[in-house]
């Protein structure tokens, strides 16, 4: 009787116990994020405040034009989500459906480019986009997007696996690249497209480097870039930088949330039809 | 027909190619060829480049042998090698563990999962703040829970000591999910049958870990492990919000050098040589886990 138990006791308590470790830092940022200033440096701590005040979120807008910051995090994810996953399905569909000389020759190439990190490409991407007058703009933060090997590659993978049988039929109704691109390619890789949409969308709205390089205009800034501005100016205000924290936060799990089930699909329908 | 087809609009791919092969060109192989040059030269990132009046003046290799025999290029790769020996071995129990319990036929396992995933949807700013407030020394929440077991919480990020490791805590917070999700696909491709055999064979739970487990998820772990060492080394976030590269340059790392550089103290030529320098470090990394991978991996068949 006992050792039926064991084993659902056994698990719930490990994850109960990892989830907690996991989750209190949040729960910091909230309790932070609704104390007074005062009560920020109050000894004991005060795991919850014992007066809830909204300063923190008051300041947020009133020290930084935040209310822009959330808008241009929008306009430069949604844009970075558009360009990437366009430009990466045309791709795709040439290296998986279209013959030509060079083809491997060129998919390998654009492969070999996933070994260089963004990390060390900053410095001459920044002195291209200057060259191009495109410093301190929304267009040279998300143009860059317009090449990902990445995505290239997934959806090209995804690609493969239609049967040519249905390209054949729509030739013979004679459909040309772009109906057979735009009426059956893109639809057919749906599932695929929404896991890189979700990827996309969370890797703008999250970057600090790029943005940090190319934005320095408060009016322009992304969210992660208000954020550490904030943390330079305000560095004590902990409830002021927490309730930013948290305004950041709650859209991305709310997209990932509302996403999450075609997310797992996609992510194995890629993954597994290799 | 399918022969007709294979002819057909061959010239079409030009058109569907060409965004993305604006991009490769503009912002991939330009980039890299021009910083290249620029790595060899004084420029300071601000005089407009006039090669006939010598700007930027050619330096050839006097960059990069600035950086190697620097004390502060040392200094920074003893910094990022400190960060690498306490966080792979970390991440990998972390992640291995809480893939283990996500694999078990439990109810409730699917909130775990998301509850582990949220931190690796946090972007690294917001991560990075949350950890700088509650590793306060006298005001945050870790030193008053190891208060309760009775011990006296380090200055974390003020500490020359305890910085790294502070850095250290928050990225296993923030990787722990992803890395889980990783070793979950994993453990789901093991067949059961060996666990079972094992079974009978009478052999515990840790012989079946250490003979079964680690075996067949080598594959992945090598995998794991080259990114945690690429991920080491492109370290940046964290060590900007969280410390700045201080206390006295105890968590200065290599992006956040090159930033600096290219940035403060407008020196474009160091700063694109710091970066080929990281380049090839983490291009030997990847090719001599690729070579590596050979002797240590068991793959199942």
């Amino acid at each position: 009787m006992l050792k039926r138990y064991a084993g659902p006791v056994l698990f719930h308590a490990t994850a109960t116990a990892i989830a907690v470790m996991v989750l209190i830092p949040f729960f910091w940022m909230v309790s932070t994020s609704l104390k007074s200033k005062g009560a920020l440096t109050a000894v004991p701590i005060q795991w919850i405040p014992e007066e809830i005040s909204f300063e923190g979120y008051r300041k947020v807008f009133e020290v930084f034009p935040f209310a822009r910051t959330i808008l241009n995090s929008a306009v430069v994810a949604v844009m970075t989500t558009i360009v990437r996953l366009a430009a990466a399905t045309m791709a795709a569909y040439a290296f998986a459906k279209i013959r030509f000389r060079g083809r491997e020759a060129l998919f390998a190439l654009i492969l070999a480019t996933m070994m260089i990190p963004q990390q060390a490409t900053f410095i001459p991407l920044f002195l291209v986009m200057k060259e191009l007058d495109l410093v301190n703009t929304f267009t040279g933060v998300i143009a860059p997007s317009i090449f990902n090997a990445f995505a290239i590659f997934m959806l090209r993978q995804h690609m493969r696996t239609i049967n040519d049988a249905y390209i054949d039929a729509a030739v013979m109704d004679g459909a040309g690249h772009r109906i057979i691109f735009i009426r059956l390619m893109v639809p057919l890789s749906a599932p695929i497209l929404a896991t890189l949409a979700v990827i996309a969308f969370m890797d703008a709205w999250n970057d600090y480097l790029w943005p940090l390089v190319m934005l320095t205009e408060p009016e322009k800034m992304t969210l992660p870039l208000a954020l550490s501005k904030l943390s330079g100016q305000y560095a004590t205000d902990y409830n002021t930088l927490m309730a930013g924290s948290l305004i950041s936060i709650v859209p991305i799990v709310i997209v990932f949330l509302a996403a999450q089930k075609h997310f797992k699909a996609g992510l194995q329908v890629g993954g597994l039809k290799g | 027909m399918p022969h007709g087809r294979r002819q057909f609009g061959r010239f079409a791919a030009f058109w569907f190619l060409l965004p993305c092969l604006t991009g490769l060109f503009l912002f991939s192989i330009i980039p890299v060829l021009y910083a290249f040059w620029i790595s060899f030269t004084d420029w300071d990132g601000l005089k407009p480049i006039d090669p006939q009046a010598g700007v930027p003046a050619f330096v050839g290799l006097d960059n990069y042998a600035s950086i190697l025999a620097s004390e502060e290029f040392w200094r920074v790769l003893r910094n990022t090698l400190f960060f690498i020996a306490m966080y792979i071995p970390l991440i990998l129990a972390a992640s291995i563990s809480a893939a283990m319990l996500l694999n078990r036929p439990y109810r409730g396992v699917a909130v775990y999962r998301m509850l582990f995933y949220i931190p690796v949807l946090t972007s690294w700013v917001a991560g990075a703040l949350i950890f700088k407030s509650i590793l306060s020394p006298e005001y945050g929440g870790v030193n008053d829970i190891l208060k309760l077991f009775g011990i006296r919480g380090p200055g974390w990020l003020y500490d020359t000591d305890w910085a790294m490791p502070g850095i250290v805590f928050a990225s296993i917070w923030k990787d722990m999910g992803f890395f889980a999700l990783i070793f979950l696909g994993g453990l789901q491709g093991i067949d059961p049958d060996y666990y079972e055999a094992a079974k009978i064979d009478g052999a515990g739970a840790w012989h079946r870990f250490r003979h079964i487990t680690l075996p067949l998820l080598s594959p992945i772990t090598f995998f794991v492990i080259v990114i945690c060492l690429i991920f080491s080394f492109q370290l940046f976030p964290q060590v900007m919000i969280m410390t700045d590269g201080g206390p006295y340059g105890a968590t200065q790392v290599m992006v956040e050098r090159i930033y600096r550089y290219a940035f403060s103290y407008f020196k474009m030529g160091y700063a694109s040589a710091f970066s080929f320098i990281l380049f090839a470090i983490i291009f030997v990394f990847t090719w001599l886990q690729l070579k590596l991978q050979k002797k240590w991996v068991h793959y199942d068949a």
